[in-house]
């Protein structure tokens, strides 16, 4: 084959390779599209014309008719709920996470295997073995119906950013540690002012992944929320999608946009975090 | 004879000052993780042991429990048909939609190994879905999309294949809408096999291509091997998750038509919160613990005979 022919026929393959997989990229983010272009189509028209994508005009009353809520509450009160619950719980599962790890990591003491064998099992644990004893515990402390029980138990490490945080701690030299020591900083100190800055990136994926999980949480605020003022927005949304409460599907799907939003931003400003925690680590969800 | 211990116990009495004793490192070390175990202790052991004892109970929420024996798992395995449903549906579920995602993530991450300016696009894009998946706003758009007046049937309307059924109403297809929903978010596992992949040797590929072995052999006889540890750690994990599954038969399908999508864990979730039934959903919960572990278990002690760790014999 001529210099020539092998040219143009990489040239096919290429150009055949990139439409398959722009089109089938298209077909795997068609369902998102449809439903944020369903939410400026006319209400009424959502389903008559569903196999049409882009809309014959924008419009915008989707929004502001979905915006007022249900229940006396506007999706306001629904947002501020998700956030303030996604930020505690994110902040307290960060935290107590980084400093776990450090124990683990660098520290020895009679017994750490086994405390570490019991972090790797509450990874597999199903929630349904603790589900209803800590639902009693919770109901006993009055708690239910409050944002406690979805955030308090956040502030005691999770397993999968305790694991991320020691691998990280791991690739500090230890020279760094052994430095500080002689100089007179004790293990806190070691801590506070060598690993927690140096441990940074790990802090932001912890951080990321955390408020995510968190803000898509539905099975929490099933169990402990149960009137409006203390909705998150994926409850609300649930809610709000249940035939008996209204068939407004404009709103449905404006109000469903606007909830994905937060995590697309995110996913757009820290993607390169994201596709790295998730290759080094294998998080999941 | 007993005067030599003396001193040294005295000198041990002596107290150590605070900071002394907070600066040994198997002190710091608990107080390092005395969160972890805090936590645990309160809301895992605990809990386990009493949703243990619940299970041999009949407890409502309102009366005191009372012992009933194994009379919970009993009735599970002989009387309720609506659980062994439940049970079979989740294998189901598990069984087909965790190998099919799989199989979706590492055909589509060895087509992402092909370098080109916009790879780092296809990768988000495919990604995407995985990040936003498991969210009620999907699980919403996710119920329409199949609905008889959905988008699909539309489509296809629009094809002329003239379709009303609603997938989600009908017993043979409301499954396979929400394995769809799983498979759909292969994305996170493609890109563990994608860094799987990154790290075999590009010297063993050359060294096969010496040697005559084209690509699909290439594939075979050395992406596979060295890709077991990764597709292992997947199929862990995601065969665990597969067991757990709640959201999309709740939100999607509320388990029907006809118990057709009735997960373990929303029969589970009824019992306790609905039929408030909560010695019968500790044991079922207890059931569901022997099965994850059964399973890991099994997964493990197969590990070693398809997993190939690099180095290792």
């Amino acid at each position: 084959m001529t210099h020539m022919g092998m040219k143009k026929q990489r040239m096919i393959s290429s150009v055949v390779y990139h439409l398959l997989v722009a089109a089938f990229g298209f077909i795997m983010i068609y369902p998102l599209l449809w439903m944020v272009m369903s939410s400026f189509k006319e209400s009424s028209t959502i389903f008559r014309e569903a196999h049409r994508l882009i809309p014959e005009s924008f419009h915008f009353e989707n929004y502001t008719n979905g915006w007022r809520g249900f229940g006396g509450y506007t999706f306001g009160t629904f947002f501020k709920n998700s956030f303030i619950i996604s930020v505690t719980a994110s902040i307290g599962a960060v935290l107590s996470s980084a400093i776990i790890a450090f124990g683990f990591a660098r520290l020895r003491f009679p017994g750490r295997n086994i405390w570490f064998t019991c972090v790797m099992m509450t990874m597999m644990l199903p929630f349904q073995v603790v589900m209803i004893p800590q639902f009693l515990i919770f109901q006993q402390l009055n708690w239910i119906n409050t944002m406690l029980p979805i955030t308090v138990p956040y502030f005691f490490g999770q397993a999968f950013f305790i694991f991320q945080n020691m691998q990280f701690i791991r690739g500090i030299p230890m020279e760094l540690d052994e430095s500080a020591r002689i100089d007179g900083c004790s293990y806190y100190g070691i801590f506070v002012w060598i690993i927690l800055p140096l441990i940074k990136p790990s802090i932001i994926t912890t951080s990321i992944f955390s408020f995510m999980w968190r803000w898509d949480d539905f099975f929490g605020a099933l169990l402990y929320l149960n009137s409006p003022s203390k909705y998150t927005l994926s409850i609300a949304l649930k809610m709000f999608s249940d035939p008996s409460a209204q068939s407004d599907w404009g709103a449905m799907f404006a109000m469903s946009t606007l909830s994905i939003i937060p995590i697309l931003v995110i996913f757009l400003i820290f993607q390169k975090n994201l596709t790295d925690g998730i290759a080094t680590e294998g998080l999941k969800e | 004879m007993t005067a030599m211990p003396q001193p040294r116990r005295a000198k041990r009495k002596k107290p150590a000052s605070l900071s002394e004793f907070l600066c040994r490192e198997s002190v710091a070390g608990y107080m390092f993780i005395s969160l972890f175990i805090i936590g645990f202790l309160v809301f895992t052991i605990i809990p386990m042991i009493a949703s243990l004892y619940l299970s041999f109970t009949n407890y409502n929420i309102l009366g005191d429990a009372k012992w009933i024996g194994i009379a919970n798992y009993v009735k599970m395995f002989t009387r309720d048909s609506k659980y062994l449903k439940s049970l079979s549906v989740t294998f189901f579920y598990a069984f087909v939609s965790v190998p099919l995602k799989l199989l979706m993530a590492l055909i589509v991450a060895m087509i992402m190994t092909r370098q080109s300016r916009v790879t780092g696009l296809y990768r988000s894009v495919y990604y995407l879905p995985s990040i936003i998946g498991g969210s009620v706003a999907v699980a919403v758009m996710w119920k329409q999309l199949f609905a008889s007046d959905g988008v699909i049937n539309s489509v296809l309307q629009a094809l002329s294949i003239n379709s009303t059924k609603s997938w989600i109403g009908s017993r043979d297809s409301a499954i396979w809408v929400l394995i769809l929903l799983t498979v759909w978010q292969f994305g996170s596992s493609m890109l563990i096999f994608l860094a799987g992949l990154k790290q075999i040797p590009k010297t063993y590929y050359e060294a096969a291509t010496i040697d005559g072995a084209g690509k699909v052999r290439g594939f075979f006889s050395i992406t596979l091997p060295l890709l077991t540890p990764t597709i292992f750690f997947n199929l862990v994990m995601q065969t665990i998750n597969g067991f757990m599954v709640f959201n999309s038969g709740y939100i999607i399908t509320q388990g029907k038509p006809l118990n057709s999508t009735l997960f373990y864990a929303l029969y589970l979730y009824q019992k306790a919160f609905t039929d408030y039934d909560m010695g019968y959903a500790c044991a079922m919960a207890w059931v569901l613990l022997v099965i994850i572990g059964l399973m890991t278990a099994l997964l493990f002690s197969s590990s070693k005979r398809w997993v190939f760790y690099q180095g290792a014999r």
